[in-house]
């Protein structure tokens, strides 16, 4: 088993932090072996900003990315520019709040993860743990246990709770998607 | 975590933990991208061990003052990039004539100058042996994965205080920034040197008396011992001699150290290098791509190999010419153009060809660039 997972979008969007998330899952709760690498630009906020996990059953040789397994992508821009580097059973995820996918391209699953984050849960800065959420819900690549207790350890200190919360709402969005 | 000692970290806080592990107290640094992040988490975990970080007002700063940490007793390092490990090495030339132990990370960036501070390179190879003038003694360590570099962390260090060395840690971007399980140690884990103590009275003590070792035991400062510690060619009192035969024994006695304490640092891997007719050699982050491609290689039945170091200088040579009697052709990625093949081609003495795959674009290598060269070779 290997799984590559690409996450993109914003710088400021989380993208890094669901990442290593995912990896922390993977490698400390799970057994599994994984790498977790990331690109951005100079900007803290709004430059473009990726964050790549490759998770396997045996250690991982290549840490980036060849083609996803999974992508999201939280901006348009992220959208044309990943969206064809996905294996084609490939599992591709966009935040509507800010992407609209090509018409043709059916094999997309929308959410309005960052409008759900802002309006049912009060903070858009939660978006990522939504996606998170639904992405462990419909790939099953780390154990949803293991998501939850990764979240727990990397998330500020204060803002576990809500960060629990928000994954847990994309774990039923993503369940109500199958 | 219950009993699970897997922890995910990035390279970076990798070395920073390992060298805590292996008893690091005092960091002297000037942050520099893709270095950073040392300087960042021993900031904040030195001060919880007991430990001493300075942010100094550059990098020439941040080498004087870890060679004087160490002369006081604490396992000392400083990490930099790029140009930072240009400025580093007068300094570093000053711990390898006074036997100073000392431990200096270099994450490689794209050179020379600013280059590309946050794309990944190997153009440090030579540097990180030859960077600072004159003949000299230093070993150099390249980790291929996060948990290798917790690990050679704490050898450095190990070595350092054995052989009264400075070590260089070389990683590159690729390893430093990456997250990934590291198999945490306890300290007891570790092979731990503590450097050798002089067993005379401050006043018999001569700083460069050979016990015989090669390795003259050293006194801290601070405990009664006082000595001079120079730049210049000095004898066993540590006062500057400049007379022809002692500095000829000097030099000679500091690099034999290396020559008679070869398994102190030496770290190799082979990969089906028994029956191989292509060897791939590697070290840093392509030897993972490699370790892919000769695997793919094996399962179609050709007979390659792999043969891997992580102590990259001094160079494993009687290792690798051991293999030239079998091996046809050398293949040898290389974030550069070419530091590590010329090496190789020399050791081989023509016995073996060498082909080099060299990337200076700030990309990493993908394995089916190397199995192409695999197969185009076989």
């Amino acid at each position: 088993m290997m799984k590559q997972i690409r996450l993109a979008g914003r710088g400021g969007q989380g993208q890094i932090l669901a990442g290593i998330v995912l990896a922390e899952a993977a490698v400390a709760f799970d057994g599994l072996h994984a790498t977790q690498s990331q690109s951005y630009g100079p900007e803290s906020r709004g430059g473009a900003s990726r964050a790549e996990v490759v998770i396997s059953d045996s250690p991982v040789d290549y840490p980036k990315v060849t083609e996803a397994d999974c992508l999201l992508c939280m901006s348009q821009e992220a959208y044309d520019t990943y969206r064809k580097e996905v294996t084609d059973d490939g599992l591709v995820l966009v935040d509507s709040t800010f992407v609209e996918p090509d018409v043709e391209d059916e094999g997309v699953i929308q959410e309005p993860i960052t409008s759900v984050a802002e309006n049912e849960l009060g903070r858009a800065i939660v978006a990522n743990m939504v996606a998170l959420g639904i992405l462990v819900q419909l790939t099953e690549v780390v154990s949803v246990e293991a998501a939850r207790q990764a979240i727990v350890h990397r998330v500020p200190s204060g803002t576990e709770e809500l960060n629990v919360r928000a994954f847990e709402k994309g774990l039923s969005m993503g369940e109500k998607t199958q | 975590m219950s009993e699970n000692r897997l922890r995910l970290m990035q390279g970076n806080e990798a070395v920073a933990e390992g060298a805590l592990a292996a008893g690091c107290r005092f960091f002297a640094g000037y942050p520099i991208t893709p270095s950073s992040e040392i300087a960042e988490h021993l900031a904040n975990r030195l001060p919880e061990v007991g430990g001493r970080f300075i942010q100094m007002e550059d990098e020439i700063a941040s080498m004087a003052a870890v060679v004087g940490s160490s002369l006081t007793g604490v396992k000392s390092m400083t990490a930099t990039s790029g140009p930072g490990f240009s400025l580093k090495q007068e300094n570093l030339g000053f711990a390898c004539l006074t036997e100073t132990p000392v431990v200096i990370v270099n994450v490689q960036r794209m050179g020379p100058s600013t280059g590309m501070p946050t794309s990944p390179s190997q153009g440090d190879v030579m540097q990180s042996r030859w960077g600072t003038h004159g003949d000299h003694p230093i070993v150099v360590l390249s980790p291929a994965s996060v948990d290798e570099a917790y690990r050679a962390a704490a050898r450095s260090f190990y070595i350092s205080e054995k052989l009264r060395v400075p070590v260089v840690l070389l990683l590159d971007e690729v390893i430093g920034h990456m997250r990934e399980g590291v198999q945490v140690l306890t300290p007891d884990e570790f092979s731990r040197a503590e450097r050798k103590k002089p067993t005379v009275s401050p006043e018999d003590y001569q700083p460069y008396s050979d016990d015989g070792s090669g390795i003259p035991p050293l006194a801290n400062f601070g405990e009664g011992y006082r000595y001079h510690v120079t730049g210049l060619f000095h004898d066993e009192t540590g006062f500057p001699n400049l007379d022809p035969e002692v500095a000829d024994e000097l030099m000679r006695r500091l690099m034999d150290k290396l020559d008679r304490y070869r398994d102190v640092y030496q770290w190799t891997e082979h990969t089906g290098t028994e029956d191989a007719r292509v060897l791939v050699f590697a070290h840093g982050s392509p030897s993972r791509a490699a370790r892919s491609a000769v695997r793919q290689a094996r399962e179609e039945g050709m007979r390659v190999g792999q043969f891997r170091t992580v102590s990259l200088w001094p160079f494993p040579e009687d290792e690798l010419r051991r293999l030239s009697d079998t091996v046809e052709v050398v293949v040898v990625p290389e974030m550069n153009l070419g530091q590590i093949r010329l090496e190789i081609e020399r050791i081989m003495g023509g016995k073996a060809s060498v082909v080099g795959i060299h990337r200076t674009d700030g990309e990493l290598f993908k394995p089916s660039e190397i199995y192409e060269k695999i197969r185009e070779v076989y």
